[in-house]
């Protein structure tokens, strides 16, 4: 079961090759929806990671040790329900479907939290910041 | 088989009004057929809610003391500057209004995260607000600086009024080129990503009522969550466009300009927008109700999403060069699936306007029927019909014409 979480870098690791070793010396499946680096800031890479036959457990302790600060996905992205007017702008831009209908009949917006990938596209056609991506 | 406005209204008051929504009718009619359904209901009720830029609200702040001439001098609510050009304490705040200081388009695309709409939004939600005001002095009016809190329950007259709402069906927009466009009608991605559409569909008002038979001046009509009017037509109403065999409109055409008390009204049906890339503006909530005079009104009020067609326009051309081409015709049914063809394209589908927020309001206007807390109204002028010539012109740009000299 492939697990959606943010890893945080702080500045000092952003030239190591922390991917590569959750790869190669783990055997985890990783697969990078999104990152943001840049030197001498803290990094972000939102990933999927499947364990795989790989060695889970040590993987997250590497990461740990290593100073990565791992946070799942899901308490990132915020739908404010009740700012949302369910005027449906957002569908269409959602990669995922993340944002989608949950009833053609009323035209009513539901957040699928386990689809976001936290693209942050939504943020940007929200006229109402029903939508919020907390990130430090 | 005919009813007046004045046999239904005793209806309401007795508590014997048949009164359904703009969307129930359609069952209602499936099910008896029009000459029975038009003998059977009164009222269709209709209901919108989306942004409408031209919209703003006046307000009578209250003398200072000393007296201060507002007028002529400058004024801003939470920053926002509202027209002062009136008399004292008059002042007049547009839905588009930004901060002097907002940073606009200069790092593209721009954020514009508060504006007039919000203050409006704020207002009626009792939020205090900063009122700043700076002025010249005169003998009579001899006060310069103000700068004080104040919310809408401290203020005289607090009046909506919107010079351009409900457009009777809209553009639904795409982008042709090769770099995201960020417009009013919504962030639109190269290449026929996405198509951005804006009407209530069939909830519409002015789409059930498309000759303006029963809409007027003076129709009492749902504003906002209070009860509001329709002034007349609304800025750039266009009534003389081409039309479906139904009488509807292929593209905007009729609009209202409405008003109401703002103490009356909610932020649940007054919304702030900020539109990345373009800037403020306000959602407005609006619903009419519909006579059933006779069964042509309730023919009208039948209208489904599959009768109403919009034209698909290119954003990044044909819009913004004010070209009247058109790349396809479209169904508000078909809007409403998620997904419609452009020139045999398949191109995802978001809306501006909230459906599920009109059918609210054409439920809200039909309870307030139903408990005889509203009564309908004849208009007192009807609007510029279809064929009365009135239209809707660009301005054209020319020199200083020659003073007519009188002989």
């Amino acid at each position: 079961m492939p697990r959606k979480m943010v890893l945080n870098f702080p500045p000092h690791l952003i030239d190591q090759p922390i991917t590569y070793r959750l790869v190669k010396d783990f055997g985890l499946v990783v697969n990078i929806l999104r990152a943001r680096i840049t030197p001498r800031e803290w990094g972000r890479l939102v990933v999927e990671l499947s364990e795989d036959g790989g060695r889970w457990q040590e993987a997250m302790q590497f990461l740990q040790e290593a100073g990565v600060r791992i946070e799942p996905l899901a308490q990132e992205v915020l739908w404010h329900e009740e700012r949302c007017i369910h005027c449906t702008a957002c569908v269409a831009s959602c990669p995922t479907k993340a944002l989608d209908l949950a009833d053609r009949g009323t035209m009513t917006v539901a957040f699928d939290r386990e689809r976001c990938i936290a693209c942050e596209i939504c943020l940007k056609v929200c006229p109402y910041q029903a939508m919020e991506i907390r990130f430090d | 088989m005919s009813r007046t406005i004045a046999e239904i209204n005793e209806k309401i008051k007795a508590g014997r009004a048949v009164v359904v929504t703009a969307e129930e009718i359609l069952a209602v009619v499936k099910e008896k057929g029009l000459k029975r359904a038009a003998a059977e209901v009164d009222v269709v009720t209709t209901g919108t809610f989306a942004p409408m830029c031209s919209s703003g609200a006046y307000f009578n702040l209250g003398h200072t003391q000393p007296r201060m001439k507002i007028g002529g001098g400058r004024v801003t609510l939470n920053n926002v500057p509202a027209y002062a050009g009136f008399a004292a304490v008059d002042i007049f705040l547009g839905a588009t209004a930004i901060p002097d200081d907002d940073p606009r388009n200069k790092i593209f695309p721009g954020e514009f995260p508060y504006g007039g709409g919000h203050v409006i939004e704020d207002l009626v939600a009792g939020k205090d607000v900063r009122l700043t005001a700076s002025a010249y002095g005169t003998d009579c009016y001899p006060r310069r600086t103000l700068d004080t809190w104040i919310r809408l329950a401290d203020m005289n007259e607090t009046v909506l009024f919107n010079m351009r709402n409900a457009y009777q069906n809209y553009n639904v927009a795409v982008n042709l080129s090769d770099r995201v466009l960020y417009t009013y009608m919504g962030v639109l991605q190269p290449r026929l990503r996405n198509a951005n559409y804006c009407t209530a569909g069939q909830l519409s008002p002015l789409l059930n009522d498309p000759f303006y038979r029963t809409i007027g001046t003076g129709t009492r009509i749902f504003l906002g969550g209070g009860v509001g009017y329709v002034v007349s037509q609304g800025t750039q109403h266009n009534p003389g466009v081409r039309r479906t065999e139904r009488g509807l409109p292929r593209g905007g055409a009729g609009t209202l300009a409405v008003t109401g008390d703002l103490k009356q009204m909610s932020p649940r049906w007054l919304r702030g927008a900020s539109f990345k890339g373009y800037g403020v503006t306000l959602a407005v909530g609006l619903g009419i109700p519909i006579p059933i005079l006779d069964e042509e009104m309730l023919f009208y009020t039948a209208v489904s999403d599959a009768d109403i067609v919009a034209p698909v326009v290119d954003y990044s051309e044909s819009y913004p060069h004010g070209k009247a081409e058109i790349l396809a015709e479209v169904t508000v049914a078909e809007l409403k699936t998620g997904e419609i063809s452009v020139t045999g394209r398949k191109v995802a589908t978001s809306g501006l306007s909230s459906y599920a927020r009109a059918r609210e309001i054409a439920k809200l206007l039909q309870e307030w029927i139903l408990a005889g807390k509203f009564l309908l109204t004849e208009p007192v002028a009807p609007l510029p019909e279809a064929e009365s010539g009135y239209t809707f012109k660009p301005l054209k740009e020319r020199g200083r014409a020659a003073s007519r000299k009188s002989k």
